[in-house]
């Protein structure tokens, strides 16, 4: 079973989607410039989601990867949600008061989020109104605080996705009467999903993170060649401070059950997530939520178990880490991915990949003869071969796409062989998990002129 | 060469190396800095100041030297030949196809074949040959058109076989060969050399050359040079010549009245090779291998290769620029494809080793050929730069053109394709030139057929009706940045696209014009002619018409109201423009030239009016849109939107008057239509325009009207043999050699240019005469088309070339124009031609190699003229070039 290159491109490019920021009077203000993202799925239905918004009401742009677990349903709902808690929690006192205004007198609602979908990027149409009415609470208890400070972004970032984890704690709790509806947030809230959000207004980049996804950022030396600088740290087992903090925060009588084989409580690779109730609620409480569920609930074993050696619950946190970067000229790009794409790529080579595909053939290092001995053969077959490099670089209009190719066809030559690209898509759905996981990735381009031009105002 | 060439012209300051030329020049040549004579100083003053000192500024300062000028300074700003010059590959081809840029390589050949015994300086120079191969029949028919031309020039060539080829150069690969063109005399030189001994002449005949002295800008007073500044103080001077190359178009501009250069450099790659290990011969044949974008030389016992790359590096858009010129490196990805095109066609090659790729900008114009002349708006200011990398080729035969232009007021050949007055300000865009070059770069390589347009630079210039016909159709060509119609494609009907639709032979298209054509004999068709050039000449007085009537060759006091056609002649009777003029009151005129003409007849105008604030000309080209209604029911149409009549008691032929077509008044109605046809140009208030276009198109329906193209036009011109200006007239032929002595006021007494070149014409008779031809044996789906440039044979003999070419759908047979000489037999000095010499002549048309009988004729068919509308006022014009 073989794939043709048009087969193979097609595979790579269903999930791929563009965003240029508009420009305004010939020129773009902004300090993005736009992003690619793009899925490949292993499993099936994909567990990664991806979003990108916006804000309308602040400044700044949202982009983020979604790596679920136990099933898509949780980093489907945050996908659809945690950009909403954000930007919420970044407006302003009269901005909310004007919203809630505006919806408790029927009026229309200013939009908060302009959102950048592909097709297959969908919202839940049921669970809109919950989902909502959520959101409402959450802005009418942030204007009754109103601390009349302004609002900063690293608070913002944390207090959101603490408060989204907590709203889909209590929907599991409350239920829903409409049967579908309260299956559904029992399925949100016993899955599991990741989260690396990042948040660019001007040169201010934030990146929230949650789990085991990673920021990175491209960064052009004086040289031409491309380092990458980690924008954020995993929480999982590799991660000493990671294992550290839930070591503190369990009684020292727990410490060698607590992380087993690398995983959480021997079950869990992520150390911080959005749901897994399973790893955050008391054992009566799941007891009781499960009995009281739906029977579909009650049938699934994996919900039904409760974790070995536990304890003192909550284990599990959504709080992100939030680093703030400010952008410099040379930082060119930012890529946002799932770890499928970490597992199969280090950072040094997705930096490089990805810069030389958006600054073009040229910043490959030229050729020079100098005072070497050349033969006009010789260099014939080099430039071939160089080609033929680039012509991998032509086919992709998109540099996610681009680097996706990289992960799943690279040989140990580091080029792209076609082969093995063709072999590992038209792997069956039940032996693909096997051999790749889900890659979600975004790369976000930045705008050298804009920041440079930031940094000269400073 | 270089330390005789230091001994020689001592008087040259050498001094410390210019940091911008460092990088290029390389330490080519090695002076010592200490031992340099000092600095001369300028000269105050000099007759001419030549700027740039490659193979153009040499090669003028050569030719005006040995024509007699000897208060001359050139001014280099690094050294001597240091630029694109020394770069350059060295190729001597004459293996052109326009025929004045093959007289030029020619006489290039010719003078540095004999430079080095001339000058004592080392040319280099190598009779080697050259070979162009052909990888298609279409590749080997462009090269048969060429071999054509070189063989009537008496240049040595042959049509060769793959095999042959293989004879003259071992190590070519043949397998992808159908031909090659083979010139055995083309030849190599050290380009740089060449240009020092020009260079040593000149200052021999006491040109003064200083290096490093940079011209900063040029000073014009009231329309004339007045002197140069330079970084070395001012010289005044009545000439300056702009030889400055790739930057001639910045030093166009630094003056306060600019002078539009339109060129624009491009990266231009060539590899060195080691020799190989049996070292190449230095009289092995050029390769050229345009289908493989390559040319091979042979260069110190290896190989110089380059090629013209489809995809080119444009550079210095933004003008000199120091980081640009530090980045000129190899780029051998770029080259890549260049490379497979040389192992390819000599695999042998694989285990040569690089010496160096080098990387040498060269200038490239909007139209592939060179600019030369002077300038529109300053006397006295001469160019000649924009080689598109042939400056070698051309440097001798260029430079003595300008030289003549200069000395004598014009050349001695016509250069109008390379004059600079072709061009106006609108070719002056940088981002036009950045985009149009790098279409002509590649296109020194692509296959040139018949009718091609440009694809870049584009919709420029439109009539308001642009919209409007492209929505019906309408294919567009451009001429003077103006879009004007070829033909309209019928809805439903599509055409080959454009790569398929090059060919030598019978046209997509050629169905479509014929129902155009057929439309314009039966009912009526409209032709946007918006692109023509409109001027105004009015005076308060009588000075509008005495000075007319001096600078215009007919009778031009005629009544108002009328029309009339008129050469506008030099010195020597030839035609330096063919229009029509009209009367529109006692002192004002409208006058009408061919579109490219807007330059070229203002400047001409210009410097030849009196300076009288009373006499105004104006150009009014963009107040007008044209419309040519031709075909016998144009009057109806008209008549029916004007209420007025049209009919030839009440507007005859050759008549212009003011009314109002539709609900637009100010309608100028000319009854002429550049044709011969029946019918009416109106031009329109450019507000009117849309408005009047569709009046006529709706009451043009019943009578059957329809879009036409200039195709259809030139269709109609020439099978009624009707010259144009610029295809078929220049400065070079009078009235009395095209039958248009009856548009000459040679018998009213009244003094007007060109008249005394005319009656010694009259009395002696004239040695060319235009003619007609009716291909005879040519079957038009199957032969190759004429074009133009064809050579005509009398009775087996060379007699002259083709001008133009068009199928006549009426005679549904071939016309070809063009001018017959009369060659004597024995010494080849030219006899007067006569009426029984055209009459008593067998022809045949050589296209191609393959020559096809010809019936010549010095009249028109009077069967063509069937709706004639008044028998003794035929028109007899038309002088728009396609």
């Amino acid at each position: 079973f073989y794939l043709t290159p048009p087969q193979v491109n097609s595979i790579l490019k269903a999930n791929e989607y563009s965003f240029k920021v508009p420009e305004f009077d010939g020129k773009n203000v902004s300090s993005v410039l736009g992003f690619d993202s793009n899925q490949l799925p292993a499993n099936a239905p994909i567990e990664d989601r991806r979003s990108a918004a916006t804000c309308l009401q602040t400044r700044g742009m949202l982009l983020g990867v979604f790596d679920g677990h136990a099933g898509c349903a949780c980093a489907q709902a945050v996908s659809e949600r945690l950009f909403y808690y954000i930007a919420v929690s970044l407006l302003p006192h009269e901005t909310l008061l004007e919203i809630e205004n505006a919806v408790e007198s029927g009026r229309a609602l200013l939009p908060i989020l302009q959102w950048h979908k592909h097709p297959n990027d969908y919202f839940s149409k049921e669970a809109s109104k919950l989902y909502f009415n959520s959101l409402r609470t959450y802005w009418q208890e942030l204007i009754d605080l109103n601390s009349g400070e302004t609002t900063d972004v690293r608070e913002a970032l944390i207090n959101a996705f603490k408060r989204l984890d907590n709203d889909i704690s209590l929907e599991a709790q409350v239920g829903d009467p409409n049967s579908f509806l309260n299956y559904l947030v029992l399925r949100v809230a016993f899955s599991g999903a990741t989260a690396c959000v990042a948040h660019v207004d001007g040169v201010d980049l934030h990146i929230a993170n949650t789990g085991d996804s990673r920021a990175m950022l491209g960064v052009q030396e004086e040289d031409g060649s491309w380092s990458a600088v980690n924008l954020s740290y995993d929480h999982n087992a590799q991660n000493e401070h990671e294992v550290e903090r839930v070591k503190m925060e369990h009684p020292k009588s727990e410490e060698k059950s607590l992380v087993k084989q690398d995983r959480l409580l021997g079950l869990l690779m992520p150390f911080r997530a959005f749901g897994d109730v399973k790893f955050k609620w008391s054992i009566d409480l799941q007891k009781r939520v499960i009995e009281s569920g739906p029977d579909q609930l009650n049938d699934n074993e994996y919900t039904k178990f409760i974790p070995p050696n536990y304890h003192t619950p909550p284990y599990l946190t959504a709080e992100p880490e939030v680093i703030h970067h400010k952008l410099r000229p040379q930082d060119k790009f930012l890529v946002l991915a799932t770890d499928g794409l970490w597992e199969t790529m280090h950072r040094q080579d997705v930096a490089r990949i990805v810069g030389e595909y958006l600054t073009g053939v040229h910043h490959q290092q030229p050729i020079a003869v100098g005072g070497y001995k050349v033969t006009l053969g010789q260099m014939h077959g080099l430039l071939t071969e160089r080609r033929a490099r680039i012509s991998s670089v032509f086919e992709d209009q998109n540099a996610a796409t681009h680097l996706i190719r990289h992960a799943v066809g690279n040989n140990e030559f580091g080029t792209v062989d076609h082969e093995r690209l063709s072999k590992m898509l038209s792997l069956p759905e039940e032996l693909a998990r096997m051999y790749r996981d889900d890659i979600t990735i975004i790369v976000v381009q930045f705008n050298s002129h804009v920041i440079g031009a930031y940094q000269n105002e400073e | 060469a270089a330390r005789m060439f230091l001994r020689l012209l001592s008087d040259i300051q050498w001094r410390a190396a210019h940091p911008k030329w460092r990088r290029m020049t390389s330490s080519h040549r090695s002076t010592s800095t200490t031992a340099e004579p000092h600095p001369v100083s300028l000269p105050a003053q000099a007759q001419v100041v030549i700027c740039g000192g490659g193979i153009m500024g040499t090669s003028v300062a050569y030719h005006l030297s040995k024509m007699g000028w000897k208060d001359i300074v050139l001014v280099e700003q690094g050294r001597l030949a240091a630029g694109t010059t020394r770069f350059c590959a060295g190729i001597v081809s004459t293996a052109r196809p326009v025929s004045i840029e093959l007289k030029m390589a020619h006489y290039s050949n010719q003078l540095y074949q004999q430079l080095e015994q001339e000058t004592g300086v080392q040319t280099g120079y190598m009779k080697t040959g050259s070979i162009s191969l052909a990888q298609t029949q279409d590749r080997l028919i462009s090269l048969k058109r060429i071999a054509s031309s070189l063989n009537v020039m008496g240049i040595p060539c042959e049509i060769i076989s793959p095999k042959k080829v293989v004879q003259l150069h071992p190590l070519i690969n043949i397998h992808d060969l159908v031909g090659a063109l083979y010139v055995p005399e083309d030849a190599l030189v050290s380009s740089a050399n060449v240009s020092l001994a020009l260079a040593t002449a000149a200052s021999r005949n006491g040109v003064q050359i200083h290096e490093r002295t940079s011209v900063s800008h040029v000073t014009v007073q009231k329309g004339r040079v007045t002197g140069v500044e330079t970084d070395r103080g001012r010289i005044q001077c009545e000439y300056f010549v702009n030889c400055a190359g790739q930057w001639a178009y910045e030093l166009g501009h630094s003056g306060e009245e600019p002078v539009h250069i339109p060129l624009h450099a491009c990266e231009h790659f060539y590899l060195l090779t080691h020799p190989l290990k049996e070292p190449l011969s230095n009289n092995l044949p050029t390769i050229v291998d345009p289908d493989g974008r390559i040319y091979i030389r042979n260069w110190q016992g290896g190989i110089l290769s380059g090629g013209f790359e489809k995809n080119p590096k444009p550079l210095f858009t933004e003008g000199r620029n120091q980081l640009e010129i530090q980045n000129l490196q190899e780029d051998w990805d770029h080259f890549g494809p260049l490379l497979s095109a040389l192992l390819r066609r000599m695999p042998g090659l694989e285990a040569l080793q690089i010496m160096q790729l080098v990387n040498c900008p060269e200038s490239f114009t909007p139209d592939m050929r060179c600019v030369m002349g002077e300038s529109p708006t300053a006397r006295g200011y001469f160019v000649l730069a924009g080689m598109n990398s042939a400056g070698i080729s051309y440097g001798g035969g260029a430079g003595k053109y300008l030289a003549e232009w200069m000395v004598n007021g014009y050349p001695s050949e016509n250069v109008w394709p390379l004059d600079l007055k072709r061009f106006g300000t609108l070719q002056s865009s940088r981002t036009f030139l950045r985009h149009r070059v790098m279409e002509v770069m590649p296109l020194i390589c692509d296959l040139k057929v018949p009718r091609w347009d440009f694809q870049t630079g584009r919709q420029l210039r439109t009539s308001p009706l642009y919209d409007r016909l492209d929505a019906q159709g309408a294919r567009w060509m451009e001429k003077h940045g103006f879009e004007r119609v070829k033909y309209f494609v019928p809805p439903g009907k599509d055409l080959l696209d454009l790569d398929h639709s090059k060919t030598f032979y019978k046209p997509d298209w050629f169905d479509i014009v014929g129902s155009e054509v057929k439309c314009c004999k039966e009912a009526v068709c409209v032709i946007d002619m918006s692109s023509f050039t409109k001027f105004e000449i009015s005076s308060t007085g009588d000075q509008a018409l005495e000075s007319l009537q001096y600078l215009f060759s007919n009778d031009l006091d005629v009544p108002v109201g009328h029309v009339v056609h008129t050469g506008m002649l030099n010195e020597k009777g030839g035609y330096e423009n063919d229009c029509s003029i009209a009367r529109l009151s006692k002192r004002s005129f409208f006058m009408i030239s061919p579109t490219d003409q807007q330059v070229h007849c203002w400047a001409w105008l210009k410097n030849r009016l009196p300076d009288d604030s009373n006499l105004i000309m104006e150009d009014v080209t963009w107040k007008y849109t044209a419309l040519n209604l031709i075909g016998p029911r144009a009057v109806d149409v008209l008549s029916e939107l004007s209420y007025a009549p049209m009919t030839a008691e009440h507007f005859p032929s050759l008549f212009c008057k003011e009314m109002s077509v539709g609900y637009a008044n100010g309608i100028r109605v000319m009854s002429i239509t550049h044709t011969g046809e029946p019918g009416f140009v109106l031009y329109i208030p450019i507000e009117y325009a849309l408005h009047v276009y569709n009046e006529v198109m709706n009451m043009g329906q019943k009578y059957g009207i329809r879009n036409a193209g200039y195709y259809a036009l030139r269709s109609l011109r020439i099978e009624k043999f009707f010259a144009f200006w610029g295809q078929d007239l220049d400065a070079f032929t009078t009235p009395m050699e095209c039958g248009r002595e009856f548009q000459v006021k040679l018998e009213k007494g009244m003094q007007f240019l060109g008249q005394e070149a005319l009656l010694e014409q009259k009395q002696n008779g004239v040695y060319k005469r235009f003619t007609m031809f009716i291909l005879e044996d040519h079957d038009t789906d199957m032969d190759l088309w004429p074009w133009w440039g064809e050579p005509i044979f009398r009775n087996g003999r060379y007699v002259g070339k083709t001008t133009s070419s068009a199928y006549s759908y009426t005679l549904e047979r071939h016309v070809c124009l063009g001018f017959v000489h009369h060659f004597d037999e024995k010494t080849g000095e030219e006899l007067v031609v006569t009426t029984d010499f055209i009459n008593q002549g067998e022809y045949e048309i050589d296209i191609a190699g393959q020559r096809f009988q010809a019936k010549a004729k010095l009249y028109p068919f009077s069967s063509l003229f069937t709706q004639r509308r008044r028998k003794d006022e035929l028109e007899l014009s038309g002088y728009q070039r396609e």
